[in-house]
């Protein structure tokens, strides 16, 4: 396809070169309306018939899913919601789906299919540095096949407008070597030990967990991310702060002054203290 | 006695490959997401005949608009550019035109057709 381009864009420069360099001598009315119909109009449009077929032709290589059927391998479901990502991996085997938020991990060298939703409005799914994006539309399920081929820590924005925060609304997407990604994912199949400190049952009085699901604990929520090895993950609320101490302290006291218009409501009526423990131990979930 | 008048005083004529393309387009991908949505039990090659008998009937019509556009020009007796402000003028202008589009369209309409030689199914 770029050869069959590139050598297209050589004659058509090549010509516009021919033709500023040639002395300027009128050619037959008959010749020129001749060359304009087949050079312009005939040759131009089977080129592309050509070309087109070619590219149809080569799109179930692309999609290798829509021949293979459902279930191949691992499939990661991603639902795009103001304003963070939630994500469910389902096993080969059809096992019980490990839940996680704004990071994606994937194994390298191994086609991964991305199942890709939304609750709200359009998202765009897109981690540049693997493949083109996606559209995530309410009521849909849009499939995007990914293979990344080297190991790495990739970036990825949400690329449709959906709203106040939608500038704050990245992941990152980790492709690892595939027995690492596999060790990872049973750790993730499981509740973190953690470490059992009184931020656990503050999380839990305050109500926290009527939005959050922590595995392991009675928090069951669906509506925010879950966090059940938030600890282990380099950032929170889709990308904007990391998991230092401070930051996810700040979250939790006032999500609305980093992401204006989040779902999440502002905790700042809690001591300070409250905050410090809760933040600790969410930190401890590995 | 003409089935087709000769002379049609109307400028409509000019948008009927276009709306014929437009159409075939529509009916292609809503025949196609119908059947798939709908899983009868008769098989995709419904949906190809179909698609086939769609594009086959639009290319026949945009041949026929063409053929009337060429008669409207005069067979190509009169070369371009038809820009005299006379009723000849115009009517010429508006052959030359329409038939142009005729041409855009049925190219159109096969780019429109060619993913069926590549389909066997529904995705999912
Ligand atoms: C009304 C539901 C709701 C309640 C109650 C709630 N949250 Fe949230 N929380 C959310 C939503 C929604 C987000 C996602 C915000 C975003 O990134 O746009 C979130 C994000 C977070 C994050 C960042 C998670 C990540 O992976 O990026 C943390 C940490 C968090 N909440 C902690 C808490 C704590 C601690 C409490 C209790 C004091 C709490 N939340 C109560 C809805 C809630
Ligand atoms: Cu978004």
């Amino acid at each position: 396809m770029a050869i069959a381009g590139g050598f297209i864009w050589l004659t058509v420069i090549g010509l516009l070169a021919h033709a500023t360099r040639h002395e300027r001598t009128p050619i037959d009315e008959r010749v020129a309306s001749r060359l304009i119909f087949w050079g312009g109009a005939a040759i131009p449009s089977l080129l592309l018939f050509l070309l087109l077929g070619y590219a149809l032709w080569l799109m179930p290589g692309l999609r290798p899913f829509a021949r293979a059927g459902e279930a191949n391998g691992l499939r990661i479901e991603v639902t795009g919601e103001q304003f963070w990502w939630r994500v469910a991996y389902h096993p080969a085997d059809g096992g019980v789906p490990i839940l996680s938020a704004n990071e994606i991990r994937l194994p390298v060298g191994e086609r991964v299919e991305f199942l890709l939703k939304s609750t709200d409005v359009i998202h765009s799914f897109w981690i540049p540095a693997l493949g083109g994006k996606m559209d995530m539309i309410p009521g849909r399920v849009n499939r995007l096949s990914l293979l990344a081929t080297k190991p790495g820590t990739y970036r990825g924005p949400c690329a449709e407008y959906c709203g106040t925060s939608h500038a704050l609304m990245t992941f990152t997407a980790v492709a690892m070597q595939p027995a690492a990604f596999r060790e990872w994912l049973a750790v993730r199949a499981n509740p973190s030990p953690g470490a059992s400190l009184p931020g656990r049952d503050i999380f839990l009085r305050n109500g926290c967990g009527a939005c959050h699901r922590v595995a392991g604990t009675q928090a069951e929520g669906g509506v925010g991310p879950d966090l059940s090895h938030m600890g282990s993950r380099g950032t929170i609320g889709a990308g904007v702060l990391t998991t230092d101490d401070e930051a996810v302290r700040s979250f939790i006291a006032h999500p609305h002054l980093i992401k204006p218009g989040s779902k999440m409501p502002d905790f700042n009526m809690l001591p300070q203290q409250d905050i410090a423990e809760i933040a600790s131990w969410l930190k401890g979930l590995e | 006695m003409r089935i087709i008048p000769k002379e049609v005083e109307t400028l409509w004529t000019l948008f009927t490959a276009p709306v014929i393309w437009a159409g075939h387009f529509l009916a292609c991908y809503a025949l196609a997401a119908i059947w798939c949505a709908k899983r009868g039990d008769l098989g995709f090659a419904v949906v190809q005949a179909g698609i086939v008998a769609m594009t086959l009937a639009a290319l026949a019509m945009i041949v026929l608009s063409g053929w009337l556009a060429w008669r409207q020009w005069g067979f190509g007796t009169n070369d371009p550019p038809h820009d005299d402000p006379t009723a000849t003028d115009r009517n010429l202008f508006q052959g030359f035109a329409t038939l142009l589009l005729c041409g855009l369209s049925f190219v159109a309409v096969l780019y429109v057709a060619l993913p069926l030689l590549f389909i066997d199914g529904c995705s999912s």
